[in-house]
């Protein structure tokens, strides 16, 4: 028995369970923005990019420790997220759903783009080496542990912010009804524009944690841009709940795939699972049957 | 024969005499790539004028493409049957996808969604069996063991522009016979109203699935067409989601509801690259694909139906309709 519970095979698992708090962070924002304004940000792992970049510069240039860069990224791609969505998408919100989908696809152009032209192809690093927790003969890095917990107190902070607050409960009623909402009185706008912030915010939490583990270029949101869709969809799209244990169950694949063999099939496992339970669960794996 | 009857047959004998006139190689070049993408534009707009927004054609064109590369690299079987045998994959492909899709009424925002993790699928399986394909740093079809002809492959731009503009013309061919028939009411209507559709007796799984099938086949086309014209393919530019993405933006310039949309969406797309290119040197990376994006948004918000859709709309002159 114990040569099949290796300890690789254990630090694969607890790895992708740390890989797993990160995609749920991503998942979360989107959903978030799926669920309350109907749109889906095809540009989202792009501002996670740009946030990236923002604590890249924070740091190196600006010589900010760490702790202080990331609270000035997390706004900065909140802003960021508040102003898509007063140039894109407020414009087309009575536009056909797909058109929104489309527009926000040419801001990832620009933004990639923007990125290449200000700041280069250049791979670039922090520089900030976090030491290796060794534990039991398994190695795991204090960055993916950080993020870990960081993205789990980032959903729950979310969660109470959802259950506990006024606006939480407005937003939360938007996404049950749009119609209604505003004969109740609720100023659907100002709840748009704050929950699109919100979500940047959550790109931007995840940028400041992203950026301790991988080099940043201007094509890296591409790298778990679409995985962070397929965990959406695989939850139940604006499903919070079904896009956390989805993020859980694809960082496993990827990484358990990645063990046997190149971190690339371990993604292409992954993207098979996806479409496999397309066919088994196509409105999401804790959609219920209506 | 009226003027409007007699426009094409004219119009398609000036594009066959000229490079036979004019062969400055660089602007021959241009037009090939045009027609090229113009084709490949066109087989995403089937789908996409009927609602059936796809972010896969990216991977049905990697198939099209690095399927008749693998198998004349590795096996010596000619483009002649790797070609038509790429297509077919592709179409598998689109069948396994597809189906589940529409046998579930997968639509909108989740049709998109899964047709992203296609194109990403066939993206990883590229790069991941980097032992045969080359992987991200791309792949190079042998040169010829012998007749040109078997290989297709030929050094001369004449007979290049010769063969884009055949299956150019093909696929407006495809594209018109669509729009004439009886399925193009009946997916008009699924896009509508799926249920109201099916009420009134439309086979709604099976009308999607032929237009998504005849869609895969002339999207791989054209990628075995772009790998054997340009002898170099890679995985950024023939699959994934940035060409897929460049699909939508160029078809959606153009116009998606009009014949030749595609067509004069592919011409803007590709001279801007080109004069960003010229005008700026090496610095106008990125540059492109800023514009790019900026006008993706900016034809989205204030013009959806494209240059040419809009241009026929304002010459429209009574409600009747106007044919493209």
């Amino acid at each position: 028995m114990m040569e099949i519970f290796d300890i690789y095979l254990l630090e694969a698992m607890v790895n992708g369970i740390l890989l797993g708090g990160l995609l749920a962070l991503l998942a979360l924002g989107l959903n978030l923005i799926f669920g309350v304004i109907d749109v889906t940000w095809i540009c989202y792992a792009e501002l996670v990019m740009i946030g990236m970049y923002g604590m890249y510069y924070l740091v190196q240039y600006f010589g900010l420790p760490y702790y202080a860069a990331a609270p000035i990224t997390i706004l900065l791609v909140a802003a960021l997220g508040a102003l898509l969505h007063l140039l894109v998408i407020a414009p087309l919100l009575s536009a056909p759903p797909i058109n929104q989908l489309l527009a926000t696809g040419g801001v990832l152009f620009v933004l990639q783009s923007v990125a290449t032209v200000a700041f280069g192809i250049d791979f670039r690093n922090l520089g900030i080496r976090l030491p290796v927790l060794q534990f039991a003969e398994m190695h795991f890095s204090y960055s993916r542990l950080l993020a870990f917990a960081a993205a789990l107190i980032g959903m729950v902070l979310v969660y109470l912010f959802m259950t506990r607050t006024y606006v939480g409960t407005a937003i939360r009623a938007i996404s049950q009804d749009r119609q209604i909402m505003a004969l109740m009185g609720v100023d659907t706008r100002r709840i748009y524009l704050i929950t699109s912030a919100l979500g940047g915010a959550l790109a931007g939490l995840a940028s400041c944690l992203l950026v301790l583990q991988y080099d940043i270029h201007p094509f890296v949101g591409l790298s778990f841009g679409p995985i962070t869709f397929l965990i959406c969809v695989l939850g139940g799209l604006g499903n919070f709940v079904g896009g956390f244990v989805a993020a859980f169950v694809f960082a496993e694949i990827i990484s358990l795939g990645g063990l046997f063999s190149d971190l690339e099939w371990g993604y292409v496992l992954a993207f098979a699972f996806f479409i496999v339970m397309m066919f088994i669960r196509p409105a999401g794996l804790l959609a219920r049957r209506s | 024969m009226t003027i409007r009857q007699l426009a094409p047959w004219v119009a398609g004998a000036g594009l066959i005499a000229l490079p036979f006139v004019y062969r400055e190689p660089y602007h021959l070049h241009l037009l090939i790539l045009i027609l090229i993408w113009s084709f490949a534009y066109t087989s995403w707009s089937m789908m996409g004028r009927f609602g059936l927004v796809s972010l896969g054609h990216g991977g049905f064109m990697g198939v099209g493409a690095y399927v008749t590369a693998l198998l004349w690299n590795h096996l010596g079987i000619s483009p002649w049957l790797g070609i038509p045998v790429a297509m077919i994959a592709a179409a598998v492909l689109a069948v396994i996808v597809a189906y589940p899709c529409f046998r579930f009424r997968i639509t909108g925002h989740y049709f998109v969604l899964v047709t992203l993790a296609l194109s990403g699928i066939v993206l990883q399986v590229i790069t991941a069996t980097r032992d045969y394909t080359g992987g991200s740093l791309g792949y190079t079809p042998d040169r010829t063991k012998g007749s040109q002809f078997l290989a297709l492959q030929f050094d001369d731009k004449i007979t290049w522009y010769l063969i884009a503009l055949g299956v150019w013309a093909v696929g407006l061919a495809i594209w018109g016979w669509v729009d004439r028939g009886m399925d193009r009411y009946a997916l008009e209507a699924i896009s509508e109203d799926e249920d109201a559709a099916a009420a009134a007796g439309v086979n709604v799984t099976w009308e999607k699935l032929k237009i998504t099938v005849i869609s895969a086949l002339m999207t791989s086309l054209a990628g075995a067409l772009y790998c054997q014209y340009q002898m170099f393919i890679s995985p950024d530019t023939v699959s994934g989601i940035s060409v897929s993405l460049q699909m939508v933006f160029a078809v959606i310039v153009g116009g998606l509801y009009v014949s030749l949309g595609p067509t004069v969406g592919a011409i803007i797309t590709i001279l801007l690259a080109e004069i960003l290119r010229i005008g700026f040197g090496t610095k106008a990376v990125g540059w492109d694909n800023l514009v790019y994006g900026v006008l993706l948004v900016v034809f989205i918000i204030f013009l959806p139906k494209g240059i040419l859709g809009s241009i026929l709309e304002s010459l429209k002159p009574r409600p009747k309709k106007a044919k493209a």
